[in-house]
């Protein structure tokens, strides 16, 4: 039973089998990604009601707060699935982490512009070291750290490993430093207006932004399915049937 | 595995101590690294008192970041390190050994010099025990997290920014608790909970950070 | 070790299709080698064919990409002690602290096998290897031949029955290479068994295997 499903994965995970079907996978995830985010964007900026504190200026929660928990759950699937190329070999498993890397960069990069944006009306200042953004920031600093040590190892392999290490480590530490910096926070800064905690939020609020959150979700299956097909087809450009595809083009 | 253990220890010792000059540069370092936050920014103490542990406490940091080299670098040039992952002893006791002699090579000394420095930086009296306790907490996390990052970086060439890129933002948590702990001291307050949360931290890391060091150097001699 | 009632000899090392892949180059695939006691093995290949690595993944420093490596038959993984006690592997790089004397590069490095000799056996071994003397000299003053031959000491010193030996003659000057052949032939006689590569011809005066690597592929002859 085992060993049959062993094969399963081992077949599936093998580069030729995953390039075949994340190509017939890539559309699916980017079409449903664009409508849900049209509608989202839509339904947040136009639709939902204006926010009787904060006015016009708190939509950027529709960017901002999709964008921080892609921030940390792409972190993490990096980190699964790094843990499941070290420990079981899985070649592919390294790729998906590898490919995850700069789109979860991305993401935090996009968490902390929107937030510092949205702190310009509400705090005064475009920077404050305000709990949430400071823990992004940190995020921002392990993907960089993550990156530098995956491309200054020549041997691919040997990156892959070292840099699977790397994520397991701070996925570990995620806890610890997310715990310390609120800590932190609010033993400097008092009760600063947090976006999130919101006690209640309004319904109409609450859709687009789910909706937001599923569309960023989609976005990113499609876009790692896209990095991860690159790298598999960069990463066995020796193998035959890699060869057999170039000279068909 | 206690014998491997000591012998490691007391064959890293006896190196350092062959090469004492090196042996102070840290301690050196961190020294002159605080001295120069009176002189760019006032020596008032008033200001200064504030500034303490945090001056303190990062120039601790720095100090540990430098010096992480020595952990694993002589010995991946030189080859000893393959002999000690063919050692049949578990290679998470050698990396014990070598953490704790890296420890009482830089850490504890730095520990024994910061009364000194909350001196220079106007610490109240009352706060320097906590000073004390809080890097003895603190600087072998220090240690042992770095070590993960140089078993990881040793093999690429000018891999000292990289490790610093890969390590600073794992040192967050101490320098936060540990600064604080000196901060609120400094008022008078009780900082039992910022040690036992340091010791927490110390007691994870003593049991997670030499297994993926172990991991790590022999993903490394895999090249 | 020879086992006298059936004539045939033990199987101390064994490669089953080993395969090897180096920065996205494909070094050696499909390798088998087998490693009897008393037996010398040569791995022969060009610059970058892998001897290096190769070496590396029988002492089980690195994974090979397929295939894997017996210690008298039980995979490598499951035995990893009694394998790093009976194996020892002296790579390019000199292993010596040049901030320790002779004496205490050698007994560093027993210690990290766990092993221990009497003064008087290291002794007899320093002079053996023509380093009588020079026990309590710092080995920074040594030159890199002197080096290799406290290596070639404590290889003596561990007794252990398999040698890996990555290009055992560098540095060393005739006499050195001399002292190499005797030792390989004398471990040979007590049935030791060694798998070594060099640039340098080698001449033993027995039957000596040999790997050549390249062409993709390891060929054993």
């Amino acid at each position: 039973m085992f060993k049959r499903i062993w094969g399963w994965i081992q077949r599936f995970s093998s580069p030729k089998h995953f390039y075949s079907i994340s190509g017939k996978m890539i559309p699916w995830f980017a079409i449903s990604a664009i409508f849900l985010g049209v509608y989202g964007l839509y339904m947040g900026l136009f639709v939902a009601p204006t926010d009787y504190q904060q006015g016009e200026s708190y939509r950027i929660i529709f960017i901002h707060v999709p964008a921080a928990w892609m921030s940390m759950f792409i972190y993490v699937v990096m980190a699964v699935s790094a843990g499941i190329g070290l420990i079981w070999q899985i070649k592919l498993a390294d790729m998906i982490a590898a490919a995850s890397a700069p789109i979860g960069a991305w993401f935090t990069f996009i968490a902390l512009v929107t937030g510092s944006l949205w702190g310009k009306p509400m705090w005064g200042a475009y920077w404050v070291w305000d709990a949430r953004l400071t823990s992004e920031l940190i995020l921002l600093f392990l993907y960089f750290g993550y990156m530098a040590l995956q491309s200054s190892i020549e041997d691919q392999r040997t990156a892959d490993k070292a840099s699977g290490l790397l994520a397991i480590v701070g996925v570990v530490n995620i806890p610890i430093i997310h715990y310390s910096v609120q800590w932190w926070n609010t033993l400097h800064q008092g009760a600063t207006v947090s976006k999130l905690d919101k006690p209640s939020m309004h319904v109409d609020m609450l859709i687009p932004l789910l909706v937001m959150a599923i569309a960023a979700k989609l976005f990113y299956a499609a876009i790692v399915l896209v990095r991860a097909r690159n790298q598999v087809l960069y990463r066995e450009r020796n193998r035959q049937w890699v060869r057999e595809l170039v000279e068909k083009l | 595995m206690l014998k491997a253990f000591y012998h490691l220890l007391a064959r890293d010792l006896r190196l350092a101590f062959r090469s004492r000059h090196e042996l102070a540069n840290p301690l050196i370092f961190f020294v002159l690294v605080v001295s120069l936050f009176p002189l760019a920014v006032t020596p008032s103490a008033d200001l200064l008192m504030v500034m303490a542990p945090g001056v303190i406490w990062v120039s601790a940091l720095l100090s540990v970041l430098l010096s992480l080299d020595r952990l694993f670098k002589q010995d991946y040039e030189d080859g000893s390190l393959d002999q000690l992952m063919l050692s049949p002893n578990p290679l998470v006791i050698l990396v014990l050994a070598k953490v704790f002699a890296h420890w009482l090579l830089t850490g504890l000394p730095l520990v024994l010099i910061a009364p000194l420095l909350g001196m220079f930086m106007y610490v109240p009296d009352e706060a320097i025990s906590t000073l004390i306790f809080s890097l003895l907490l603190g600087t072998p996390v220090l240690s042992l997290v770095g070590a993960i990052g140089v078993s990881l970086t040793v093999a690429v060439n000018r891999g000292g920014v990289l490790l610093s890129l890969i390590i600073l933002p794992l040192y967050i948590p101490i320098l936060i608790f540990g600064a604080n702990a000196v901060d609120v001291a400094s008022d008078g307050m009780s900082v039992r909970g910022q040690l036992l949360f340091l010791a927490a931290v110390l007691a994870l890391a003593i049991s997670l950070a030499p297994l993926a060091t172990a991991v790590a150097l022999r993903i490394t001699a895999s090249r | 070790m020879i086992d006298t009632e059936s004539g045939k000899t033990a199987l101390m090392l064994e490669t089953r299709q080993l395969e090897c892949v180096r920065d996205d180059r494909l070094l050696f695939t499909d390798l088998s080698i087998k490693l009897a006691a008393g037996e010398i093995l040569q791995i022969e290949g060009a610059n970058g064919s892998g001897k290096t690595s190769l070496l590396r993944i029988l002492c089980g420093l690195r994974r090979a990409e397929e295939g894997d490596v017996y210690w008298q038959g039980e995979k490598v993984s499951q035995v990893r002690e009694d394998f790093y006690a009976s194996m020892v592997y002296i790579g390019h790089l000199p292993c010596i602290k040049g901030d320790l004397t002779t004496l205490e590069n050698i007994q560093s490095l027993l210690d990290t096998r766990s092993q221990s000799a009497p003064i008087e056996e290291i002794d007899e071994a320093l002079a053996k290897v023509g380093l009588a003397g020079f026990d309590d000299v710092p080995s920074k003053a040594l030159s890199s031949g002197q080096r290799r031959r406290i290596l070639l000491a404590f290889l003596f010193l561990t007794k252990a029955k398999l040698w890996i030996m990555d290009e055992p003659l560098t540095a060393l000057d005739v006499q050195g290479v001399e002292l190499v052949e005797s030792m390989l032939m004398e471990h040979r006689e007590t049935g030791g068994s060694a798998v070594f590569t060099t640039h340098h011809g080698m001449q033993l005066p027995c039957e000596m295997s040999s790997v050549t690597l390249g062409k993709g592929q390891g060929s054993k002859c």
